[in-house]
């Protein structure tokens, strides 16, 4: 079942999936650069908060 | 500046941990009668409040909502003051939580069985209550928030990251599921309709697994295995990646349990694409839990704890496997409506959630009462049987799952089917067997750790409140000069909040955003017509009963399904349905088309005993239909209702709709009459024959009308 007439009768519709990917991507991209720029010491600190008690 | 004195409360952490424990084994219990109902269906008593339909969403809400719901604000409220380093913020909030809460599973547990149902999978709690779940999450997320913003510890740890996109996400999945209008006091209809409430309710369905027996579990993992393990956890970066990409990711997979429906292809296939790019941050969240005890695997061996918590987490890493697996088109193709989902589920409810939940249980209680568990030798010996149990479960249902399949599908050679419904359903009974015993074995588990627990109790000395001190937050805080963006996210809870809420809110509203768009753009069939006012009334019965629970109404676009039921299944058939009763599992047969194809009296006798008209057949008697008198007093109102939503009856059709119910209803008698039935017209019955008799119609009389 193609329900091809949603992609013909909803106008643009084909550029969700694209914006979905594309805010992902970036989302996704900034926070693995922020992760591998973080500070070794205030990760060190952050993974310790468990231990501190 | 001077170190502070506080106490932990620790009484609130106990009783949630007692709710958890009583409510885990009466949602057990569930799970194992409605297991040995479908062997031995004399077990639904051929009474309505123990038959299947209505036990299963009771089974469904209380290992979800009340014992896996518990298990969260037990892990939630005994981690999260550690670290933050602060009391519960109000201990009234606590109480009115912690009874609040209990008294909604007690409501909803008597009003399922009392068949008050919205007949949504996961959402069949009735409009009040949905308000009172608001008000109590409500009070949780205040006692939280001022807990931590009253913190010592300035980083909020990744667990608390969890707990807080936990709070949001259920709200506002909640909130947009439960739109409904009321009708009467435990009567409403949702205000979505067929193809819409669809994709709203899976939304919140596929969701609920994500951010109610997922994340608050991810959590706790992140607080309770480097606890247990004595060591910090793998990555922190791993986490923060963890954390965002899952947040992000699961909102939108929720299509995923509508592949092959009347759903629009581009919202399923973006439901694909999301589920199977889910099982990257998933597995890196698995990764991280296993890899914290690397160098520690020792401990697993003596350590009951870490041996609940390793099980747990790997069976989290298969069942996130199988998700994203499931969700691509030609294995749902397979799994759908099968056993199969059943196992998938169940790897993650009593592996996942139950392990890591016994886990916690294990760890908490010898701790608040400054002793050791009563005996390692019993805990072991759960820790066993759980496991088996669960393998037990499992494997036969896969194998169950797979034959039901092939058996729907299979064709002669001369192109017919070759097995009738009923076929597959027997073939079922070996394999449903073996699964309760899986679930006996597993509840066994839970009662001798329950015994283990007791003694525990009755050994030890309850610590109340713990005695703990930490410096105070400094009033100025001076961040580094090269601080970063997440780092200011990372530090402020609201921030964190709306952050959250913006990633999941994002997915929905790209997803909804087209759905309302198709309400307009659903091709509208012309013969579909709303339901007269004794198939509305017949279609609250069949939600009121749970027939959802085995008997789908939809059929997909195979040839295998087309050939047994009748045409594939269109969007605008089920414009009028509110709510959509599509179902998600075909114990019994799909019943989309099943009007016309037998007579009034086949019906009339299968209610009476199944087997007589199907030999074999494991479904429920429902004699009290025949006993019962139709209530017509709501009619009005739930005609009115349905105007406000839409559904074209005509003005003033309200203040005619009993005349027309009437008329309707000595038809069906007439009919019964001939087949030598006499009964009064005004039973339920045949208000229900009314509706089944109805189902697919619509579409048929186009067929005759196109081959004229």
């Amino acid at each position: 079942m193609k329900f091809i007439n949603y992609l013909q009768s909803i106008s643009g519709i084909g550029i969700f999936p694209m914006i979905s990917l594309f805010m992902f991507f970036t989302f996704f991209a900034l926070v693995t650069i922020y992760v591998f720029k973080a500070d070794k010491k205030y990760i060190e600190h952050a993974k310790n908060v468990p231990f501190e008690n | 500046m001077e170190i502070e004195k506080f106490q932990y409360d620790n009484k609130t952490v106990k009783w949630f941990a007692y709710a958890t424990i009583i409510w885990g084994l009466v949602g057990m219990l569930g799970g194992l009668i409605i297991a040995l109902q479908l062997v031995f269906p004399v077990l639904n008593f051929d009474t309505a409040y123990t038959t299947y339909g209505r036990v299963r969403p009771i089974h469904t809400n209380a290992v979800i909502f009340a014992f896996v719901g518990n298990g969260i604000f037990m892990g939630v409220y005994y981690s999260l003051q550690r670290l933050v380093k602060a009391r519960m913020f109000s201990d009234l909030l606590s109480k009115i939580h912690f009874w609040g809460w209990q008294l909604i599973i007690v409501l909803a547990a008597a009003s399922l069985a009392l068949g008050k149902t919205t007949g949504k999978e996961y959402a069949e709690l009735e409009w009040p209550i949905d308000i009172l779940i608001t008000l109590v999450w409500v009070v949780f997320g205040w006692n939280m928030f001022g807990t931590i913003l009253r913190r010592r510890e300035r980083h909020l740890y990744v667990a608390i990251w969890f707990y807080i996109a936990t709070f949001v996400t259920v709200a506002m999945l909640h909130i947009v599921n439960s739109i409904e209008i009321p009708v009467t006091l435990f009567k409403s209809y949702s205000y979505y309709a067929g193809v819409q409430d669809a994709l709203v309710q899976w939304w919140y369905g596929h969701n609920a697994v994500a951010f109610f027996l997922t994340t608050p579990y991810l959590g706790l993992m992140y607080y309770f295995i480097p606890k247990a393990a004595n060591r910090p956890v793998y990555s922190y970066r791993l986490s923060i990646i963890h954390f965002w990409a899952l947040i992000f990711l699961y909102i939108w997979a929720g299509p995923h349990h509508l592949l092959y429906t009347a759903v629009p292809d581009w919202a399923q296939s973006l439901g694909v694409v999301f589920s199977v790019m889910l099982i990257a941050p998933s597995w890196g969240g698995m990764i991280n839990g296993l890899l914290t005890l690397r160098g520690a695997w020792d401990k697993v061996r003596d350590d009951v704890v870490l041996k609940f918590l390793v099980v747990a987490v790997t069976a989290y890493g298969m069942a996130t496997f199988e998700g994203p697996m499931l969700s691509l088109k030609s294995v749902n193709a397979v799994a759908h409506f099968t056993d199969w989902i059943v196992a998938h589920v169940h790897v993650g409810a009593l592996g996942w959630n139950g392990f890591l939940t016994f886990g916690i249980l294990y760890y908490l209680i010898p701790k608040m009462f400054q002793t050791n568990l009563y005996s390692k030798k019993l805990a072991n010996m759960h820790f066993w049987i759980g496991t088996l149990g669960i393998l037990v479960y499992a494997i036969p249902m896969y194998w169950a799952g797979f034959m039901q399949s092939s058996m729907w599908k299979d064709f002669t050679e001369e192109g017919q089917l070759q097995w009738q419904f009923l076929d597959t359903v027997t073939r079922m009974m070996p394999f449903y067997a073996a699964r309760a015993l899986g679930g006996t074995l597993y509840l066994v588990g839970v009662i001798i750790m329950t015994y283990n627990l007791f003694k525990t109790v009755a050994i030890g000395k309850f610590l109340p409140n713990e005695d703990a001190e930490a410096m105070p937050l400094s009033e100025n805080y001076t961040p580094h000069s090269k601080d970063h963006w997440h780092r200011w996210i990372e530090r402020k809870p609201i921030q964190l909040l709306v952050v959250s809420l913006v990633v999941v809110a994002i997915g929905g509203i790209i997803e909804f955003v087209p759905t309302f768009l198709v309400k307009s753009n659903i091709p509208t069939i012309a013969s579909v017509k709303p339901y007269t006012p004794l198939e509305l009334e017949g279609r609250d019965i069949y939600i009121r009963e749970g027939c959802y629970t085995c008997h789908s109404q939809m059929i997909r676009p195979f040839r295998s399904e087309v050939a047994r039921y009748g045409e594939y299944s269109k969007a605008g058939e089920f414009v009028y349905d509110h709510p959509f009763q599509w179902g998600s599992k075909r114990t019994g047969p799909d019943l989309v088309r099943v009007g016309g194809k037998y007579p009034d009296s086949w019906h009339y006798n299968h209610f009476i005993e199944p087997t007589s008209m199907s030999p074999g057949s494991i479904m429920p008697t429902y004699t009290w239909l025949l006993d019962d008198d139709l209530d017509v007093s709501s009619l009005k109102a739930k005609i009115k209702a349905m105007q406000t939503l839409g559904v074209p009856y005509p003005d003033g059709f309200a203040e005619m709709a009993e005349a027309s119910l009437r008329k309707q209803s000595q038809e069906i008698q007439a009919n019964l009459k001939k087949d030598g039935i006499e009964t009064s017209s005004e039973k339920e019955v045949i208000a229900m024959i009314a509706y089944l008799q109805r189902l697919g119609k619509d579409i048929k009389t186009v067929s005759v009308n196109n081959t004229k």
